[in-house]
């Protein structure tokens, strides 16, 4: 897709518009954890970019690290090995231009829907009048303007993650990063999110990079997906979702939509039980034959 | 590993050995019918478990709670089962609280016994909910405090009267000592408890948004915890009481607990009964206050 060879002159320029194209980018990242005075490497040798204004899913069997290498971009942790460098800073910590949704949403129980979403520009100290243009346009653009003196508790699951995603955007982030944000909800309510989160990011410009599960949400959503293999977490491959800009429900039945879709399906199959073929699993049973 | 992918057999007995299939299968036929039971005889909303009742029987119930010492106190005094020495009749008994009342005592042992609680119990709170906090939020505090604290609060608080006695004299300052003895430890131990009960996520995600260090314990920690905090207040002053009332028994000019000792030596039984009202019905509006100043603050934990 990108790549470009190394053979003509145009190399240097386009090697140059790439590097100012990129806004983060993982070179080497590996994560060790300690359990019970024994090492367990959750993620190692992960080298990726992701450009300004791209979509990216990150799909993976449970245990392939998904959501440690999210904390990892995030700040929440630090890597063991490697780097993770945003617009040519290296990550040290959590911080606004990373913001983090969780697939529970994490909102605060004693703050209203508007409170919640002010948070961040709360600590920023901006003036009450410029707060609440930013926090009135991104409750609009989540559709939680009818919503905004509700608490939490009085909300459904997509409402709440509705608020989540606001309340991370309003920081205008360089990078929105989304932890399974859907995988708790019911198929139609994650259907409107899948819309809902396409319509924001053409709205608003933001780079996404979202972990996901669901191979199915991954095509519909991203405009590239990486599928990362378990044992330790690494990446295993990538594909190029060439599916137009706008996209519906309906394009998932379409036949380019199943190609990609199967695909997908194959290289994350392939990638489960830490990517051995069918014979080679070790299996419960030793008295068992093998066909 | 090419066309792997479609041809994948699920993960069970069978995929790891296909020819166990039939034994498999035979083997759970060899079984005995596995015996039923009937289906349960329904209960009233009365008697099963965690069933809402009607507004009508909840308040019934409720008032019947409050009433029934009552009732079992003027039955027992009316039948004349016992004697109005050992359990005064309730009207008695009312008008010895009347008498305290008008001739102002009441109210000075009152307010004197709430003095030393709000002292007491209120210096232990300056201490408890910081250093809880501390302990709660951060593992060094965690380590640093807890095993001492838990140790302390073992400590039987009435054991250190005499001590108390030889450190304060027999003033305010041993009877205050004694309250925030008892309940400090329990106080911070159940705040710590409260604070761990935090979430992670909401933390983490506070620090994504650009919250630093002190703005996550004062705008995320201590918000989330109050309701709780609240519910370790609740549960604790009554200990607080039971203190006090200990101490003033042991030592003291004023109180309530001092009152009933002075009326037991007076054999004034129906004084005696009368302050031990006044006391339950302090502990009643105490409960009362909190819970709804819980439900107040707490409004978004119900």
């Amino acid at each position: 897709m990108g790549t470009v060879n190394p053979v003509n002159e145009k190399w240097a320029a386009a090697e140059r518009a790439e590097l100012e194209e990129r806004v983060l980018e993982l070179r080497g990242v590996g994560k060790d954890f300690q359990v019970r005075g024994r090492t367990a490497t959750a993620l190692d040798g992960v080298d990726m970019k992701v450009s300004r204004g791209e979509f990216v899913c990150v799909v993976g069997a449970s245990g392939s690290g998904k959501s440690t290498l999210l904390s990892l971009v995030a700040g929440l942790d630090k890597p063991s090995r490697g780097e993770i460098v945003l617009d040519g800073t290296p990550v040290t910590g959590p911080s606004p231009d990373r913001g983090l949704v969780f697939q529970s949403a994490s909102l605060y129980p004693w703050r209203t829907v508007e409170r919640n979403v002010a948070f961040g520009l709360e600590l920023l100290k901006l003036s009450k009048a410029e707060r609440t243009r930013r926090v009135d346009w991104y409750l609009a653009e989540t559709g939680l303007s009818g919503l905004r003196r509700s608490l939490p508790g009085q909300l459904s699951g997509g409402q709440r993650q509705r608020a989540a995603i606001a309340r991370a955007l309003v920081c205008e982030p360089e990078v929105l990063l989304l932890d399974e944000p859907f995988g708790a909800l019911d198929v139609q309510t994650k259907e409107d999110m899948q819309l809902l989160i396409r319509q924001i990011w053409q709205d608003t410009g933001t780079t996404v990079l979202m972990v996901t599960h669901d191979v199915d949400e991954a095509v519909f959503l991203a405009q590239r997906v990486v599928v990362l293999a378990c044992d330790p977490g690494r990446v295993a491959s990538e594909l190029a979702v060439p599916l137009p800009a706008e996209r519906d429900l309906a394009i998932k039945r379409t036949p380019a939509f199943l190609r990609l879709r199967a695909e997908l399906e194959d290289q994350v199959r392939a990638q489960h039980y830490g990517g051995l073929a069918a014979d080679e699993r070790s299996v419960p049973s030793n008295t068992g034959g093998k066909s | 590993m090419s066309g792997v992918a479609g041809s994948k057999s699920h993960p069970g007995r069978l995929a790891a050995d296909p020819g166990s299939a039939s034994a498999a299968r035979s083997e759970r036929q060899s079984w005995p019918e596995l015996p039923r039971r009937g289906v349960a005889r329904p209960h009233s909303a009365l008697t099963s478990i965690r069933t809402p009742l009607s507004r009508g029987t909840r308040w019934a119930l409720m008032v019947l709670s409050l009433l029934l010492p009552f009732v079992v106190w003027g039955v027992l005094t009316a039948a004349e089962v016992v004697t109005p020495r050992v359990l005064p009749p309730l009207p008695a008994t009312l008008a010895a609280g009347w008498d305290m009342a008008v001739s102002g005592e009441l109210f000075t042992d009152l307010w004197a016994s709430t003095e030393r609680v709000l002292y007491g119990f209120g210096l232990g709170l300056v201490v408890a909910v910081p250093l809880g906090i501390l302990m709660g939020a951060f593992r060094a505090g965690e380590a640093l405090f807890e095993p001492v604290f838990a140790m302390l609060r073992y400590l039987p608080a009435p054991a250190f009267i005499p001590v108390f006695l030889v450190w304060f004299g027999i003033d305010e300052a041993p009877k205050i000592a004694l309250v925030f003895v008892g309940t400090v430890f329990f106080n911070t131990l159940m705040t710590a408890d409260v604070v761990r009960a935090v979430p992670r996520e909401l933390i983490n995600v506070s620090y994504t948004l650009g919250a630093r260090r002190g703005e996550v314990l004062r705008k995320v920690i201590v918000p989330h915890s109050l309701p709780g905090i609240i519910d370790t207040i609740r549960v604790n002053i009554a200990v607080a009481w039971a203190l006090l009332v200990i101490a003033e028994v042991v030592s003291s000019t004023t109180g309530l607990g001092r009152s009933i000792m002075q009326a037991q030596r007076f054999q004034r039984i129906d004084e005696m009964f009368a302050l031990l009202l006044v006391i339950g019905v302090i502990g009643v509006v105490m409960d009362v206050t909190l819970r709804l100043l819980r439900a107040r603050v707490g409004r978004w934990a119900q």
